[in-house]
C-alpha cells in the first residue's frame, strides 16, 4: 500500500512486520521516532508475541538483544551516534557470537563538538565489529531492507549481525511515499528464525568462553569466511526481493552512467538522489559522468567496484565521515579496490554534522575534476574559513 | 550429572565453587547460567574445556545483568519461560562497579532473574585490585600499603541496601561457610517473580592471602564478627537475620588474613582497626545481630 509516511514510521513498521521476538532500545535523536513507533505498536498490541523492553543504556539495550538472540529470539534495537559508540563494545562481542541481531543507525555525527545533525562518521567507527553495514537512499530503501537484513543475518552461512544504515533527520523525519509491505508478502520472504545453537537446559551449550592462543585467530578469521559467503547470500536475496516485490534495488552497488563516463561520483547514503540529478543533468548536456552508489560497505564490494570504474579516469568520492588522521574511509576502501589502476581518485570531505551539500557544489565540483583544475588529493567543501584556537 | 565441575580450575580453597555447584543443585539443574567476564569465567569456560553442564553464556564485564534480562524477556517471548530459571553468577566488581547500570536496569524492570553476587571483595582474577566491594583496610596492589596509606580507605558498598532500594522482591546476603542457609535462600528467591539479589561471600585464597584450607573458617569468622551480616529481605522488609550468641571482635577475622596483617603495625592501622569495629557494631545495631 503507497502511503506518504515519515522514514521513521517506514522502519518501525518494517520491523513489525518482520516478527522480532525482543525489541530492546533506548531513546536518542534522531533515532527516537523508531523506537517511539514500536513502543506505540506493542502498546496497542499490534507486535504479536513481541516483547518490547525500555533499556536503562544503549549498552544495555544492546547487551539484552544479545541475550535475547543467544536464547533463540529474533531480536531487533536502533540508535545514533553516541548510542552507537556506546554500544560498540557489545557489537563487537556480539558479532564475534555469530548473533544475528538486527539493527537500524539513523546516522548522526558524533561529539564532540556535540552535534545531533547527520552524517556517518558513527556507523564508519565500527565498521571492522564484523557487522554487515548497508546504506540506504531513500525510506522505501530502508523499509525493504530491514526484512532482507533479518533474513541475511540469521542465514546459516553468515550468522552476523546486520546494521541498516539510514541517516537521521535528512531521512529518517522525511515524508516520502513509501509502498508499505504486507504481511503476507514478509512472511513469504522471511521465515521464523531457526537457531543453530541457543540456550536450551535439554541441550546445554557454552557460549562466549574464551579462546587462548590455539583457538583465538581461528575463530576471528572465521568471520571474515562469513563476510565472503555473506556477499553472496545479500546477492541472491537482493534478487528474490525484486522478484517478490518488483523492487530492484540492484547489487553491493549500482552503477549508472558509469561505462562511458570520464568521472564518476562515488557516493552513499541520502546524498545519492542529489549526485543521480546532478549526473543526469550533466548528461543531458552531453557531459560523459557517471556514479557509483555503494549500498553494502561491509562486506566491502571490492570487485563490484573495481569492475564498474575500471573505466573512469577520474573518481569522485564523496565522504560524509573522516579518519583522522588517515585517507577518508571509504576513499581509502575505493583505492584499494582500484589499486594497480590507472585512476585518480578526489575526496571530497562535505557535508559533516548536518553542513547542507548544495548541488552546486557537486556540480562545481565535478566541473572542476573534469577540467583539471583540482588535485586528486583530499579536500574539504563547504568549510568555512576559520581559525583554530590554540589556548 | 555434574552441573558444574569437575575439571573446574578454581584455586584450592575457592570459595565460589560452593556456591555455584549449591545454587544450580538446589534448583535441580534448572537454570540458563550468565557469567560475567571474571575468575569463575576463565577457571570454568575455556574453549573446549567448559564445565558448565547447564546452559552458559558469558558476554563482558559489565552487562550480565542486561544479558540475563534479554534471555528472560526472549524466554517470556516465546513462551519459554518455565523452562528454567535465568541466573546470574557474578563477581563483586561486575557487580558493584563496573556493571551496576545494567544490573540496575534489570531490577528496575524487575526481569525474573537470580542474580548472585560471589563476593570475593576485590579483582582477584586479575590479581586483587580494589572493588568498591573491598572492605576499609584492605591491602591491594591499586591500594597498597605504603608509608602515607594503610590500604583502601572508604567503606565498602552496601549493595544488599542497593538491590532492596529497587523495590525487588526478594535480596539477601549469604556466606559460603553457611551452604545450607545460602541454597535455602536461592530456594527461596526462585519462589517470587521479578528480580532477585543475593550476595555471598566468598574468599579468595590468594587475594586475601589465607590458607585454603581456611577457606570455611575465615568467612564464618566475617559472619560472626559481624562484618558480614546474614540477612534477609521480602519487598523491602527484613525477614530474617542470622543471630550471633557471642560476636566476636573484628581482630579474629581480621589477623588471619595477609591483606590486613599490615594493621596491626601501621600507623594508620589503629584507626582502621577502630573504623573495622565500629561498622560491625554498627551492623549489629542495624540488623540486631547479638541474640
Amino acid at each position: 500500500m503507497r502511503k506518504v509516511v515519515r522514514g521513521f514510521y517506514a522502519i518501525a513498521e518494517a520491523v513489525r512486520l518482520s516478527k522480532p521476538n525482543v525489541i530492546a532500545a533506548y531513546p536518542i535523536t534522531p533515532q527516537t521516532e523508531i523506537v517511539e513507533n514500536l513502543a506505540e505498536m506493542y502498546a496497542n498490541g499490534e507486535l504479536g508475541d513481541a516483547e518490547y523492553v525500555t533499556a536503562e543504556s544503549e549498552f544495555g539495550a544492546a547487551s539484552m538483544v544479545l541475550g535475547a538472540s543467544a536464547a533463540g529470539a529474533r531480536a531487533f534495537t536502533a540508535t545514533s551516534s553516541q548510542g552507537l559508540l556506546l554500544m560498540s563494545e557489545v557489537l563487537y562481542n556480539a558479532a564475534g557470537m555469530r548473533l544475528p541481531i538486527v539493527l537500524v543507525i539513523a546516522n548522526r555525527s558524533v561529539s564532540a563538538p556535540l552535534s545531533i545533525w547527520n552524517d556517518i562518521q558513527d556507523s564508519i567507527s565500527i565498521r571492522d565489529a564484523g557487522i554487515i553495514q548497508l546504506y540506504v537512499e531513500s525510506n522505501q530503501e530502508a523499509h525493504d531492507m530491514i526484512p532482507l537484513a533479518f533474513k541475511v543475518a540469521e542465514n546459516r552461512d553468515v550468522l552476523l549481525p546486520f546494521m541498516v544504515c539510514v541517516d537521521g533527520f535528512k531521512l529518517t523525519h522525511a515524508y516520502e511515499p513509501v509502498d508499505l509491505l504486507d504481511q503476507e508478502t514478509v512472511d513469504k520472504f522471511l521465515p521464523p528464525y531457526n537457531p543453530v545453537v541457543k540456550l536450551d537446559v535439554n541441550n546445554p551449550v557454552a557460549m562466549g568462553c574464551y579462546a587462548p592462543p590455539p583457538y583465538y585467530m581461528e575463530f576471528r578469521v572465521a568471520m571474515e569466511y562469513a563476510m565472503e559467503r555473506a556477499s553472496k547470500v545479500m546477492l541472491q536475496e537482493f534478487k528474490k526481493w525484486y522478484k517478490l516485490t518488483g523492487r530492484d534495488w540492484g547489487g553491493h552497488v549500482v552503477a549508472e552512467n558509469c561505462e562511458d563516463a570520464e568521472v564518476v561520483v562515488v557516493a552513499m547514503g541520502s546524498v545519492v538522489p542529489l549526485v543521480r540529478e546532478v549526473i543526469s543533468r550533466m548528461r543531458q548536456d552531453g557531459k560523459r559522468v557517471g556514479m557509483l552508489k555503494i549500498r553494502t560497505y561491509r562486506p566491502f564490494p571490492s570487485r563490484e567496484i573495481r569492475k564498474a570504474l575500471k573505466n573512469a579516469g577520474k573518481i569522485i568520492v564523496i565522504e560524509r565521515a573522516l579518519s583522522i588522521g588517515a585517507e577518508p574511509p571509504v576513499t581509502a576502501d575505493v583505492k584499494s579496490a582500484l589499486f594497480g589502476l590507472n585512476s585518480e581518485v578526489y575526496p571530497v570531505v562535505t557535508g559533516l554534522g548536518g553542513r547542507d551539500i548544495p548541488r552546486e557544489l557537486v556540480e562545481r565540483i565535478i566541473e572542476d575534476v573534469m577540467k583539471g583544475k583540482i588535485k586528486p588529493e583530499k579536500r574539504y567543501e563547504g568549510l568555512n574559513e576559520f581559525e583554530e584556537v590554540i589556548p | 550429572m555434574n552441573y558444574f565441575g569437575p575439571g573446574h580450575g578454581a584455586c584450592p580453597g575457592c570459595g565460589f565453587p560452593i556456591a555455584i555447584r549449591g545454587a544450580i543443585e538446589v534448583l535441580d539443574g534448572k537454570v540458563i547460567a550468565v557469567n560475567s567476564t571474571g575468575c569463575l569465567e576463565i577457571v570454568s569456560s575455556m574453549y573446549g574445556r567448559n564445565t558448565w553442564g547447564v546452559p552458559y553464556i558469558h558476554s563482558l564485564f559489565e552487562n550480565a545483568g542486561a544479558v540475563a534480562a534479554g534471555i528472560e524477556t526472549a524466554l517470556r517471548a516465546m513462551k519459554r519461560d518455565n523452562e528454567a530459571h535465568v541466573v546470574v553468577f557474578a563477581g563483586d566488581g561486575a557487580t558493584f562497579d563496573i556493571g551496576i547500570g545494567t544490573l540496575s536496569g534489570m531490577m528496575d524492570r524487575d526481569h525474573n532473574v537470580i542474580y548472585i553476587c560471589y563476593d570475593n571483595e576485590a579483582y582477584q582474577n586479575t590479581g586483587n585490585q580494589q572493588s568498591m566491594a573491598t572492605p576499609p583496610g584492605a591491602n591491594t596492589t591499586t591500594t597498597p600499603v605504603g608509608k602515607l596509606k594503610p590500604g583502601k580507605t572508604g567503606r565498602k558498598k552496601d549493595m544488599v541496601e542497593i538491590a532492596v532500594a529497587h523495590g525487588v522482591p526478594y535480596a539477601a546476603s549469604a556466606s559460603i561457610a553457611y551452604p545450607k542457609d545460602f541454597q535455602r535462600k536461592v530456594k527461596r528467591a526462585a519462589e517470587f517473580e521479578g528480580s532477585k539479589y543475593i550476595q555471598v561471600h566468598a574468599p579468595c585464597v590468594t587475594g586475601w592471602g589465607i590458607d585454603g584450607k581456611l577457606t570455611v573458617e575465615v568467612s564464618k569468622l566475617a559472619v560472626e564478627t559481624g562484618l558480614y551480616p546474614l540477612v534477609e529481605y521480602e519487598y523491602g522488609k527484613l525477614v530474617k537475620v542470622k543471630k550471633l550468641k557471642q560476636r566476636k571482635p573484628v581482630e579474629e577475622y581480621l589477623k588471619i588474613q595477609r591483606r590486613f596483617r599490615h594493621l596491626f603495625k601501621h600507623e594508620m592501622g589503629k584507626e582502621i582497626l577502630e573504623q573495622l569495629q565500629k561498622i560491625a557494631d554498627e551492623n549489629a545495631e542495624k540488623y540486631g545481630l547479638d541474640a
